[in-house]
């Protein structure tokens, strides 16, 4: 067990060494660069060069990327190029409000589509099923900042009920007005990444309703949503977990588009900001952090799964020979 | 001499050229089974029709009367009428052209990326699958990390950095998206390249490439149909995901996704504008999903129950 976490850990380092490379490289051959916001036509060659080198830029792009390394493995992330501030602090500073909208959203697909997902393999072919299996492929195939705007025009612009951007209404800061704020956001996150929960645990379910244990349960006279809540739900949580971190993936990008669209200010929308603006210390510390969150989540959803699941554990010790 | 009987290939060829109906069905084409099962289900039949009608409108866009790109401030937001089915926007551009347009793109886009994607994809994972050994070994890590890569992630940050175009949003898009299907052509690979008749056709000297396209790419061509259809899905999807945050094609040309950024703008007071082309997008992705769906039952009966 301990070394298959090794051999992941080891893999887990890989993947971030490869994005950090990736997306350097990706940086590095973007025309044009920060200097461009400090160099004017009317300065002289030497000035020029004065401000290439306090940016760092008159150094070839190995040699930067190396530097950067180093630094990065010390636990120094650089200076915004923009802001003149720590790159990491400032996107640390705006961590938790993503990770508070990233969680509830997660939080809210689970909820929803573990039992809905029940349900529909449980009703297999009645109206009810075909309902919610409609319901899950409208929701993979709306983009999910279509879903946001559509909301923002129906709670927003006809019913007046919710504020369509921030996280706090000016001057206050409450609970219950941050929760006002986070609805719109949270539902459209949820949206995308509940269609794939619900269409796999409906095939799940589907697939354990033909087990044998539930024939017995079925024949002892148990009720058919006590079969389903009390036995079919445990086995179709396991490959939930694997697909919660799968979902990171989307919740981390898709935070990205959310954030921008209902101006949370988040790490996303500040990432946004950092694009537009060149500033390659935020941007490089932005794809290091959330390509680390996302990478963290396969790799704990896998440790919990072999935990989870000793079928798993037993067949890879099979597999080593032991 | 004029009596003597020619024997000549016909001769045996006759009794095979009457076809008998034997009731069982030796030779199903991937294409009879795809039809077979579009005419069963009514969602599929839906799809179809609305793809054909939608590909077939985004064509004939040029013998729309207006300009897609025309300004006319005479006619700003106009309001939907018989001379503008859905009106016009803040430059008093007729929307419907536009939206014509634009699904051009939307449609030239995830069509392209697709086509690469599965080229690549399916190249990759034959080569992978059949030389195997170390190379597999290799090429299956690289494939790795490119299915952990944040891919939206860096999709948005390569955009931002490239002129966008229809070429870079292929580029781009099939860049992150031909790790799953090089892993899916290479599993089936894996299984083919044992099989009877293939070791036979080896044994009686064909070449690695003539077996790779003969024998083994006919038989992976249904998982890598479904990966298609599925993937001019997701490529329209994110396509439309990169022009909303403004990073598809340039002004003043239109996708279905920069459409819907330009009416993000007036989303309060003209939540009309956004409502077509993202209806537009949600079809036609939706059909793309449907169908991908069917054909998966179609052709792959041992995974779906």
């Amino acid at each position: 067990m301990i070394k298959i976490i090794l051999k992941k850990v080891a893999q887990v380092m890989v993947v971030m060494l490869l994005i950090s490379i990736f997306s350097f490289a990706i940086i590095e051959l973007a025309p044009g660069d920060i200097s461009a916001m400090y160099i004017t036509a009317d300065m002289s060659a030497e000035e020029q060069a004065m401000v290439m080198e306090k940016l760092g830029l008159n150094k070839s792009p190995v040699e930067r990327y190396w530097e950067w390394l180093k630094e990065a493995l010390h636990g120094n992330w650089g200076y915004s190029l923009s802001y003149k501030l720590p790159a990491m602090g400032m996107l640390t500073k705006r961590l938790p409000s993503t990770i508070l909208l990233m969680g509830t959203s997660l939080l809210v697909s689970l909820c929803l589509s573990i039992p809905l997902g029940l349900i529909a393999g449980y009703k297999k072919n009645t109206w009810i099923d075909n309902a919610i299996s409609g319901f899950a492929y409208f929701g993979m195939s709306i983009p999910s900042f279509y879903f946001g705007m559509l909301m923002i025009i129906l709670f927003t612009a006809i019913l007046h009920w919710l504020p369509s951007s921030g996280m706090h209404s000016f001057g206050v800061n409450t609970p219950l007005d941050t929760a006002k704020h986070m609805i719109m956001p949270v539902m459209t996150m949820a949206l995308s990444s509940m269609a794939s929960k619900v269409r796999y645990v409906r095939a799940n379910t589907i697939g354990q309703l033909s087990e044998e244990y539930v024939l017995a349960a079925k024949a002892k006279g148990t009720s058919g949503m006590t079969i389903l809540f009390r036995h079919v739900l445990k086995n179709t949580l396991l490959p939930i977990i694997t697909i919660v971190g799968m979902n990171m993936a989307s919740l981390v990008c898709g935070s990205f588009i959310i954030e921008s669209l209902f101006g949370w200010p988040g790490i996303g929308s500040f990432a946004m900001e950092a694009i537009g603006k060149q500033d390659y210390t935020i941007i490089m510390a932005y794809i290091m952090l959330s390509g680390f969150i996302l990478v963290m989540g396969n790799f704990v959803a896998d440790i919990l799964y072999s935990f989870a699941d000793p079928r798993i554990k037993r067949g890879i010790d099979v597999a080593n020979g032991k | 001499m004029e009596n003597k009987v020619v024997i000549n290939e016909n001769s045996f060829r006759r009794m095979e050229k009457k076809e008998k109906d034997l009731g069982v069905v030796y030779r199903r084409s991937i294409w009879k089974d795809i039809k077979k099962e579009i005419k069963a289900n009514k969602m599929a039949i839906a799809a179809c029709v609305f793809l054909a009608v939608i590909i077939v409108a985004c064509l004939l866009a040029p013998l729309s009367p207006y300009d897609p790109n025309a300004l006319s401030l005479a006619d700003k937001f106009a309001e939907p009428s018989l001379k503008h089915p859905f009106g016009c926007d803040e430059f008093g551009r007729d929307y419907f052209t536009r939206a014509l347009y634009g699904g051009r793109v939307s449609l030239l886009v995830g069509f392209s990326a697709m086509l690469v994607t599965v080229f690549i994809g399916t190249t990759i994972g034959i080569f992978s699958g059949y030389i195997g050994g170390k190379l597999d070994m290799l090429l299956m890590r690289f494939t790795d990390i490119f299915l952990a890569l944040p891919s939206m992630l860096l999709m948005v940050v390569l955009n931002s950095f490239l002129k966008p175009s229809i070429t870079t949003l292929v580029a781009v898009l099939s860049l992150f998206s031909w790790a799953s299907v090089a892993r899916i052509t290479r599993a089936e690979t894996m299984s083919l390249k044992e099989r009877d008749y293939v070791i036979a056709s080896r044994n009686l000297g064909a070449g690695s490439v003539q077996i790779a396209v003969k024998h083994i790419l006919p038989n992976i061509l249904g998982p890598v149909i479904v990966a298609a259809s599925l993937g001019v899905a997701s490529a329209i999807l994110t396509e439309s995901s990169l022009s909303f945050l403004g990073l598809g094609i340039s002004v003043p040309n239109a996708s279905w996704g920069s459409m819907l950024q330009g009416a993000q703008a007036f989303i309060l007071d003209r939540p009309i504008l956004a409502v077509y082309p993202g209806v537009l997008i949600l079809l036609t992705v939706l059909s793309f999903n449907v169908l991908g769906d069917v054909l998966r039952s179609a052709l792959e009966p041992k995974i779906v129950k």
